[in-house]
């Protein structure tokens, strides 16, 4: 038996071919290799996310040079902190160890930004002190060791 | 009374769409097209998947955790768009609130309400919320944003087209427009950091151990530990966003 498709419906049946074969190829490229390896998404997207430099260098690069430091900290409440919690990114300063690429912070400010007393601090979190009225104009390192604030110098 | 002519051609037209049904379900199956089927990947048991704990109580407002991300993850200072900032909430006696984030906290707190006038005050730190079901991977008009095996939330910024969707779509308020590269950007909990197994930078900085982060996955993790021995809430929890950051002593007024 003769199949047999009234010739408005193969006309058709071509056009759709035609268009489906342009959209798969389109298609081909247009979406990225990996799109799909892992889900809806671009798969090397993952390394890219993993790419960027660090700057922060991980409190364990500072201990490899500087573990006198650290025991001075570990002696009081400053242990736990990170060098670079005050310090600011060290990476630079891990691979050039030079003294220029690490910050040295100085100041009443600074030591304010964790001491300041406020009304939404813990007392039992952290010491405070009312930066108006204790010694105005004096620097906080004067009489405070940086690494070990809680001997006062006499 | 049916010909035999009838008969044969609907034997024909079944038979064709049985061999249609059979190759389409078959194509489907091929394992390039699966993500047509369905997007979801399984779940790969080996690695981590990450939480979040945020300790109210022990949070001080220095701001060092957004200073640290802004130095990290290279956003400008300004304008002040931020991966993570920190909010103050201060409760007054007449039950008002007063919500303060100065530079996102940046620079540190200066309380602008009298001691004598203060029921409660406490800092909240905010970032993202790395939700499981989260909306802005939902919304994603173009699949450049994603929850990654490890339950991170990440952005494709080279396939992002800018369309500020996401933005609009996140409950929390923690994406942004980068002022540099023009495509959406937020928290990826340092990612770069965590494939180098360093801790991400807010959680290097932070003075107090306010911050915390771990496997999920490992019930032996100092994060599950904390999180069977304490109540935690996460924010928006009617919001069902299966968010994965938990705050400890979180209190009514947050938003």
């Amino acid at each position: 038996m003769k199949f047999y498709l009234p010739p408005q419906i193969s006309r058709l049946a071509i056009a759709f071919a035609v268009f489906i074969t342009l959209f798969l190829v389109a298609r081909h490229f247009l979406v990225p290799e990996t799109f799909g390896q892992y889900g809806h998404y671009r798969g090397a997207s993952l390394d890219d996310n993993a790419m960027p430099v660090i700057h922060f260098s991980g409190q364990q690069a500072c201990l490899d040079c500087h573990q006198d430091i650290e025991d001075l900290k570990l002696q009081g409440p400053h242990k736990g902190i990170h060098c670079e919690t005050c310090h600011g990114p060290g990476q630079a300063h891990v691979v050039s160890g030079e003294a220029k690429d690490i910050f040295k912070p100085s100041g009443r400010e600074f030591c304010g930004n964790c001491h300041s007393s406020n009304a939404a601090k813990k007392k039992e979190t952290i010491h405070q002190v009312n930066m108006s009225t204790k010694n105005p104009g004096k620097n906080c390192t004067e009489c405070h060791n940086p690494h070990q604030p809680w001997k006062v110098k006499k | 009374m049916e010909s035999e002519k009838v008969r044969s051609s609907r034997r024909k037209f079944l038979k064709s769409a049985a061999t249609l049904a059979g190759a389409t379900i078959g194509y489907s199956w091929l394992k390039s097209t699966q993500f047509l089927v369905h997007g979801a990947e399984p779940e790969d048991k080996s690695l981590p998947w990450y939480g979040i704990v945020i300790d109210i109580e022990k949070c001080i407002g220095c701001g060092n955790c957004a200073k640290a991300c802004k130095n990290e993850n290279d956003v400008p200072k300004e304008p002040f768009f931020f991966r993570n900032w920190v909010e103050q909430y201060t409760v007054k006696n007449d039950g008002s609130v007063i919500i303060e984030s100065p530079n996102g906290g940046i620079d540190g707190f200066k309380q602008s309400v009298p001691d004598d006038e203060i029921f409660k005050s406490y800092f909240v730190p905010k970032m993202c919320n790395h939700c499981a079901k989260s909306p802005c991977i939902q919304v994603c008009p173009v699949g450049a944003t994603y929850d990654s095996p490890e339950g991170v939330v990440l952005i494709d910024e080279k396939y992002c087209i800018g369309c500020r969707y996401c933005v609009q779509a996140c409950p929390y308020g923690c994406r942004f427009i980068h002022p540099v590269k023009k495509v959406a950007n937020k928290c990826t909990l340092c990612y770069h950091r965590l494939k180098k197994n360093l801790a991400p930078a807010c959680f290097e900085v932070c003075p107090t151990g306010a911050r915390m982060y771990g496997n999920l996955r490992d019930k032996n993790s100092e994060l599950v530990k904390f999180l069977k021995t304490h109540t935690t809430q996460v924010l928006r929890p009617n919001l069902n966003t299966g968010s994965k950051l938990y705050y400890n002593a979180l209190s009514s007024e947050v938003k």
